[in-house]
């Protein structure tokens, strides 16, 4: 059977579209609405409270703990101060990545890891002989997302810590109305947030606490399909989607190396040691065959190849997760992993995987659409990522 | 001499079947002699009590090659493959651990025992897909014979080669160890739940004098991993109507495309003129005449039974003298009055839709064989059960249930001899060890069928019962199938062939040998 959150008596119950949506294992909402619209402008203009419970979490703890971390990831967690939250890919021997996601040094010997998938083995394995407790708390803390502008207002109303003080991936204890939480200002939006994170138990009355704070301000519960199109205007990558975990991968040509992702600045190769760090060496001397960049589908010629079947142009009312080609001069040179229609941007944007050599910013090349059931070429610009970033975020 | 024809087939079984349907395809004039009046050979559904239809012997499908089913249109002859979605082993203690085909339910029921083994297990996933990939092409190509100079068998071996080479190191290394390591070792290294290292270890042993802990198991784990439907890996299915549906598909589809069929007609020899064989005499002593005789026997029948003293090399007959049967397995068929109940499950439910596996730990796997290896059967046996009724309810009265339960091990060289006082003790063993689990199923039985190793033999015509036509094991496998040189499907003796699963690839109701050999005929002649 599939999991439920601890949201899921409250989830359930405002899910009027019965849209549900597998998410590792568990079940969450694609869109409460019957459209995901006024979700999806929750978080742009007001706040979303989205349920993130399904992500995997894992409490490191002990003498060790920095130290494993330090070993499995290419970031710097040795030297991260008590508060730091850091996003980290994490990469196999051979310098391919297996999975992202972040570590909060919750005190000197206590972490928090999430991860997409569960990673517990891979972490045990690379522990051995460390002096450190991992423990699987993926059931045992609940976890939501709050974000858009409005949301430290929100959640300001309810915790007596000052949150103007929590600086963007910073984390702190707090207390939420009576109950033990750590806020962390973090998120898959690219836009001012937070997320809090809450045993179990405690979650129903976190969730109770946060809509009734944020009704004035004009909070809506949110779903994936929402946060899918913000996460693409914020240039974040999901795994599965945007790339295949080592672990998964069934042939070479499937992994990549964080370089060719675009996460070449999480990787510190002045570490003395890290998994993976021998491959990455090299790999950075030869520079990414691949980059991983924002490509917008121009409107002007998408409305040409939809003029000649006398339409108006048509764009994606959600998200698409397939891989489309990228061409130049016939040539394929990409494929475009996760794109959609930005409402707020009024663009239509993808993100893609593009050959070194054609990936520069500004370049011109051709996406695959489909038109009145007919393959075409629609002009496509390389850009960089993010599409969105307001100064909110950082702020 | 009464009747001439291009092919006679020996053997109405599922491979020999499969060949006369490809030779007829091509269009051979094909015979199919079959000395039992039904057809299937192993391969057979009969409603033994009335009201109750039982896949008699062979019970599930695995590998029957999916291009068998396109080629000769197999659906249209009323082949349906219905899929078994999960394995249950119960537990001593009450508890129980399942493998489901959801990822997601399978993640959730493993990570109940260990949260470690629930990763392991899509890790492990991966490496024996790629395994199973990397292996496979070697089942649909004519085994070459490394000895051989013959220009065929170079390139055959060359391109094997190249497969190889072409294996990153870490996936050589793996098959290393598959090749080499015992299955209960080589699931040691990944898993800790006792109950899942036996249930998976199990496939390493079914149909093999061999325990979870012989090394060269492991090996035969991947063979069973290779099972495929619908291009779709590790799907095992249960064919609509029993498995003598697939061979009455087979039968029909051989017909369609114009070969005879004749059961009732058993084959007393092979006819050898001139050092080559040209026909056959039946037991009636009707004599046929063919260009080509295809024997879908299992390798000592074939060789030893058909042929006379003198028709074959001395080191051939040696060779064929050592290959090893050793049947030790058998069947209990039970019509039941009411579903198993067991201990913590539901009563109904999608858990009984799939396998049950009795094999709670690779001790117990292990202690079964200890008995086996001394010719006692096995008190406390491995089982694979199924349910056919739930999911084909034509196969029993409504309300009433057909049980499958595969038994090992019974070893045919039981101490004493199999008797009919054995065949029931054996029996007994085996519903009491079920009952021990669920409890309500000495009550629910209506009639029981016991099947010994020596019944297999006795009645399909197996040698010492072995399901596989000889043993699957590493130095059975391949080029060695059934004898090294001899492995095409030819044989010492010119215009004499074999088709049956004691040929490369080998058993498992996946009609490839049968394929194969019709392919090399069809090659050789053309």
């Amino acid at each position: 059977m599939l999991k439920t959150t601890p949201f899921h008596p409250r989830t359930a119950a405002l899910c009027a579209s019965y849209a549900w949506r597998r998410w590792a294992g568990y079940v969450v909402a694609s869109s409460y609405g019957l459209s995901h619209e006024h979700e999806y402008h929750a978080i742009r203009s007001a706040a979303a409270l989205l349920d993130i419970s399904p992500l995997c979490k894992y409490l490191v703890r002990g003498k060790d703990a920095a130290r494993l971390l330090d070993r499995v990831v290419p970031r710097d967690v040795a030297h991260a101060e008590v508060g730091r939250v850091l996003y980290t890919p994490w990469c196999d021997a051979a310098g391919k990545v297996l999975d992202d996601g972040t570590i909060a040094r919750l005190d000197d010997a206590l972490f928090r890891m999430t991860s997409a998938d569960p990673g517990l083995r891979w972490l045990e394995d690379n522990a051995l002989g460390l002096d450190v407790e991992i423990e699987d708390a993926t059931d045992s803390i609940a976890a939501l997302a709050l974000q858009g502008p409005a949301s430290r207002a929100i959640l300001q109303e309810v915790c007596s810590k000052d949150l103007g003080a929590l600086k963007y991936f910073r984390t702190t204890a707090a207390e939420l109305r009576g109950a033990p939480v750590t806020i962390s200002r973090t998120g898959y939006t690219g836009d001012l947030g937070f997320e809090v994170w809450v045993d179990a138990p405690d979650a129903l009355a976190v969730w109770d606490a946060l809509i009734q704070a944020g009704t004035p301000y004009g909070i809506a519960p949110a779903g994936m399909l929402a946060l899918d199109m913000a996460r693409i205007e914020a240039g974040l990558m999901l795994i599965d989607v945007d790339y295949i975990s080592a672990r998964k991968a069934l042939i070479p040509q499937q992994t990549s190396t964080p370089f060719e992702l675009g996460l070449g600045w999480a990787v510190n190769l002045d570490k003395e040691n890290f998994v993976g760090k021998r491959a990455l060496v090299e790999a950075a001397k030869r520079g990414p065959a691949w980059r991983f960049m924002g490509v917008e589908i121009e409107w002007e010629s998408l409305e040409e190849l939809y003029a000649d079947v006398k339409l108006a142009p048509q764009v994606p009312a959600a998200v698409w997760r397939t891989s489309v080609p990228l061409y130049t001069d016939g040539d394929q040179v990409g494929y475009a992993t996760s794109g959609g229609w930005s409402p707020l941007l009024k663009r239509y944007i993808a993100l893609a995987h593009i050959e070194s050599s054609h990936a520069a910013p500004g370049t011109r090349l051709e996406m695959e659409v489909t038109v009145e059931h007919r393959r075409m070429h629609a002009t496509a610009c390389v850009v960089r990522r993010p599409f969105f970033d307001p100064e909110r975020k950082r702020a | 001499m009464v009747k001439k024809c291009d092919a006679i087939v020996i053997g109405g079984g599922h491979n020999g079947l499969v060949c006369a349907a490809y030779l007829a395809r091509a269009g051979k004039r094909a015979l199919v002699l079959e000395r039992r009046e039904v057809l299937g050979g192993a391969a057979l559904s009969e409603e033994v009590f009335p009201g109750f239809t039982f896949s008699v012997f062979s019970y599930v499908v695995s590998l029957l090659r999916p291009e068998i089913i396109r080629d000769l249109d197999l659906p249209r002859h009323g082949l349906h493959i219905l899929p078994l979605e999960s394995t249950l082993t119960p537990l001593p203690d009450g508890g129980h651990i399942a493998q489901w085909n959801d990822h997601d339910q399978n993640r959730h029921e493993l990570a109940r025992h260990s949260l470690r083994d629930a990763e392991a297990y899509d890790e492990l996933g991966r490496l024996l897909h790629q395994m199973a990939r990397a292996v496979r092409p070697l089942l649909g190509m004519l085994p070459p014979d490394p000895a051989s100079l013959r220009v065929r068998d170079l390139a055959s071996l060359a391109r094997l080669g190249g497969h190889l080479r072409g294996l990153a190191p870490e996936h050589f290394h793996a098959l290393h160890k598959l090749l080499t390591m015992s299955s209960a070792d080589y699931l040691d290294e990944w898993f800790e739940t006792e109950a899942l290292k036996a249930t998976k270890s199990a496939s390493g042993i079914i149909g093999t004098m061999l325990g979870p802990r012989s090394p060269g198991t492991a090996y035969v784990l991947l063979h069973h991993y290779m099972g495929e439907l619908d291009g779709v890996f590790r799907a095992w299915g249960f064919a609509k109507g029993g498995n003598g549906s697939v061979s009455a598909a087979i039968a029909a589809a051989a017909r369609r495309f114009g070969a005879e069929i004749r059961t009732g007609a058993p084959v007393a020899n092979v006819i050898v003129k001139g050092h080559r064989a040209v026909g056959v005499a039946l037991e009636s002593g009707e004599e046929i005449q063919a260009k080509v005789v295809v024997s879908g026997a299992d390798p000592r029948r074939t060789f030893l039974d058909l042929l006379g003293p003198g028709q074959l090399p001395d080191d051939f007959v040696a060779a064929i003298r050592r290959f090893r049967f050793r049947g030790a397995s058998g069947k209990v068929n039970l019509a039941l009055a009411e579903l198993p109940r067991f201990a913590g499950l539901p009563d109904a439910g999608p858990h009984l839709r799939g396998a049950i596996s009795i094999s709670p730990s690779v001790d117990y796997l292990e202690r079964a064989y200890d008995e086996a290896k001394y010719g006692e059967f096995s008190r406390r046996p491995y089982l694979d059960i199924v349910i056919p009724s739930l999911l084909d309810p034509a196969m029993a009265p409504p309300g009433k249930h057909v049980m499958s339960i595969f038994a090992q091990y019974a070893p045919y060289a039981l101490n004493g001899g199999w008797t009919d006082a054995r065949r029931e003790a054996f029996g007994d063993a085996v519903i009491d060890t079920i009952t021990e689990y669920a409890p309500n199923l000495k009550g629910a039985i209506l009639h029981r069928q016991v099947i010994t190793p020596a019944d297999i033999e006795r009645t399909v015509g197996l040698t010492e019962g072995n399901i596989f036509q000889g043993e699957l094991t590493l130095q059975q496998m391949f080029f060695f199938r059934p004898v090294p040189a001899w492995a095409r499907y030819a044989t010492p003796v010119p215009g004499l062939y074999q088709c049956g699963a004691g040929t490369h690839p080998g058993g498992g109701v996946m009609g490839a040998s049968g394929r194969l050999a019709a392919q090399a005929i069809l090659g050789e002649k053309a």
